[in-house]
């Protein structure tokens, strides 16, 4: 299936962009539409929100959400389940019937395959739908050029765990397989990534579960930054109270290369680091159908977008949110995503109604877990000035150096979960 | 090709009017709809440690995120957002909040305890917490169906001193049994 999918994106990767090309073998029309219509593309921490916040401002407003999987797994509280404190991954998942049932949205269970920006239709594998205005809310994709040998096959030996689902079971698996004085690597790739802090946070839990069920073992961190990038003080406080001996923290070393033979990788093609059990997080960029469909700038990895809006300055009518947009200060966060969801949402209903867009003001609250019982974190509020997205000065901020608020913390960021979930599928 | 397309799209409008429309500043919707990430869709929280804002008093609302921004009351996240509005936003998001409709909790209670709750409120109560906590006088919070946990660390908070409490409060709870505390909060979270 993804094969068949990059091949074919591959094929008409070119034209899919540009106007007035005709695409190769359109499938037929999936829904003919009638009146105003938003298409959504993907169902996570971006896409239903949109699509729900969408048809709670304008009932007048066909949503139609097009997901490939049948339900959505959160990455947040994931790196948890990879700990051994969560035992299944249930408490992660939602499904998207309620988001039909309780707001009308159309739900599509379909691959993406390509998006005409001219035409204002989305090519499906079940069929076209055409919109009025486009929400691409795709996520990431890994830069996987950038890491020698890490290929699909790999994937499978030296697990990502950076999207939620099998490959995070399958980690948690060989974390569990591994023997005692094993050593287990994980890379870090250069910011910006989905999730700031989730690296370092993965790295307490899987330290957490060491601690506790393998004490010999050893966790290497190879990080391509030169230091911490999220919450630096606060997790090498919680590593050192918690896990010495056991996290071993290099920065400003990126892994360019992966042995899947040898279970090596390459620092820079040069230092070889072997580990009993491999997570390799690669350098990412912009879900797939964003590359494909244009949408990224001139990096090739992120999607420029008017900062009130999210509409892409690549193509009018189509509007990024979420991990694969580039919203100034705001974080790869999925509380970031729900923000610029609901931001995005209200001005895709002002856009089509012709009414005034009203400017951005977002919010990101992040919590990292650094025991089973402690937990830290990053707020902040934004706004627009000038046109630019901005952390309100003199807000916002990490928890207290001390770790006084991290059994709080521990108990608000599962009510936090709680309710994210929840206001995606209800 | 992409040149010729903004081209085409600049002269039929439709760049033109992103690029150049003047947005309007955030409105109370706008403000208000970034909270619901931990407090739920229009304040109505599935999260037992976050308290629901759906139909809260607006004075109350208004009282707590000064407090939340001054550092008066005590707060793991919230003092750092609430510094990230202006008192005008603060009353427009607790404006929203107070217009949404209740949001009926799903959780376990212990019926004892709501009778006894229940014989506890009117007396003792009653004055601030009025209509069995289904209103508040001047900013005296809503109580009716908010979470038992949240209220539970809120009652902690109060009583170690870390939150402080109001006088007439105070005279109230001083005389009264853990007991007769913990079956009044029961009594509240069951207030539909």
């Amino acid at each position: 299936m993804t094969l068949d999918r990059r091949s074919f994106l591959k094929l008409v990767g070119a034209g899919a962009g540009a106007a007035g090309l005709p695409l190769i073998g359109r499938a037929a029309e999936l829904m003919p539409k009638a009146g105003k219509r938003v298409v959504v593309i993907g169902g996570g921490y971006g896409g239903t929100i949109a699509a729900k916040y969408i048809r709670m401002m304008d009932k007048s407003i066909e949503v139609v959400m097009i997901e490939r999987n049948d339900h959505f797994v959160s990455c947040p509280f994931s790196n948890l389940y990879i700990g051994g404190i969560l035992k299944d991954l249930n408490p992660l998942t939602i499904k998207y019937d309620k988001l039909a049932s309780n707001h009308g949205v159309k739900v599509v269970q379909a691959e993406v395959t390509a998006i005409d920006p001219a035409a204002k239709v989305v090519t499906t594998s079940k069929g076209t739908v055409s919109y009025d205005r486009l929400v691409v809310s795709p996520g990431i994709d890994f830069r996987l050029d950038e890491v020698k040998g890490y290929d699909a096959a790999a994937m499978e030996k030296m697990p990502h765990a950076w999207k939620a689902g099998p490959q995070t079971v399958l980690l948690r698996k060989q974390l569990e397989a591994m023997k005692d004085g094993g050593t287990m690597v994980m890379s870090v790739p250069l910011a910006p990534y989905r999730c700031p802090p989730g690296p370092y946070e993965r790295a307490s839990m899987v330290a957490h579960y060491l601690k506790k069920n393998k004490p010999k073992s050893k966790l290497v961190v190879l990080d391509a930054n030169p230091d911490i990038t999220s919450k630096g003080p606060l997790f090498k406080k919680g590593w050192k109270d918690n896990y010495e001996g056991i996290i071993d923290y290099r920065p400003a070393k990126k892994v360019t290369e992966v042995n899947v033979q040898a279970m090596a990788v390459l620092v820079e093609g040069l230092e070889e680091v072997k580990g009993d059990v491999i997570n390799l997080i690669p350098p990412q960029r912009a879900g797939q159908i964003a590359v494909a469909a244009g949408l990224v700038g001139d990096d090739k990895k992120w999607c420029p977008v008017n900062q009130t809006t999210f509409e892409s300055t690549k193509h009018a009518g189509i509007h990024v949110i979420g991990d694969a947009c580039v919203a100034g200060p705001m974080p790869k966060s999925g509380y970031s995503a729900n923000s610029e969801a609901k931001v995005c949402a209200a001005n895709v209903v002002a856009l089509i109604n012709g009414k005034e867009t009203t400017d951005l003001s977002g919010i990101n609250t992040c919590y990292s877990y650094i025991t089973d019982k402690d937990a830290i974190s990053v707020a902040a509020v934004y706004a627009v000035k000038e046109g630019k997205i901005i952390a309100v000065p003199n807000s916002g901020g990490v928890s207290p150096a001390d770790y006084s608020a991290s059994k709080l913390e521990a108990i608000y960021a599962q009510s936090w979960l709680k309710n994210i979930l929840t206001e995606m599928s209800t | 090709m992409m040149m010729k397309w903004r081209g085409w799209a600049l002269a039929t409008g439709v760049l033109a009017i992103s690029a150049m429309a003047q947005a309007a500043p955030p409105s109370a919707a706008m403000l208000s709809n970034a909270c619901a990430g931990c407090h739920g869709t229009n304040g109505g929280s599935a999260g037992p440690s976050m308290p629901t804002l759906a139909s809260q008093s607006k004075e109350a609302i208004e009282a707590a995120m000064k407090k939340f921004k001054s550092g008066e009351r005590p707060s793991t996240i919230m003092g750092r957002l609430a510094k990230g509005y202006s008192d005008a936003e603060i009353t427009a998001m607790a404006e929203f909040f107070s217009k949404q409709k209740l949001h009926p909790t799903n959780q376990t209670l212990d019926k004892a305890k709501i009778a006894k709750g229940a014989s506890l409120q009117e007396s003792n109560c009653g004055r601030c917490h009025i209509e069995d906590g289904k209103e508040g006088k001047d900013d005296t919070p809503v109580m009716a169906s908010q979470w038992l946990p949240y209220m539970q660390m809120q009652m902690t908070d109060y009583l170690s001193g870390k939150r402080k409490m109001p006088e007439k409060m105070k005279e109230k709870v001083d005389p009264m049994s853990k007991e007769d505390l913990e079956a009044l909060l029961h009594f509240y979270a069951s207030v539909k």
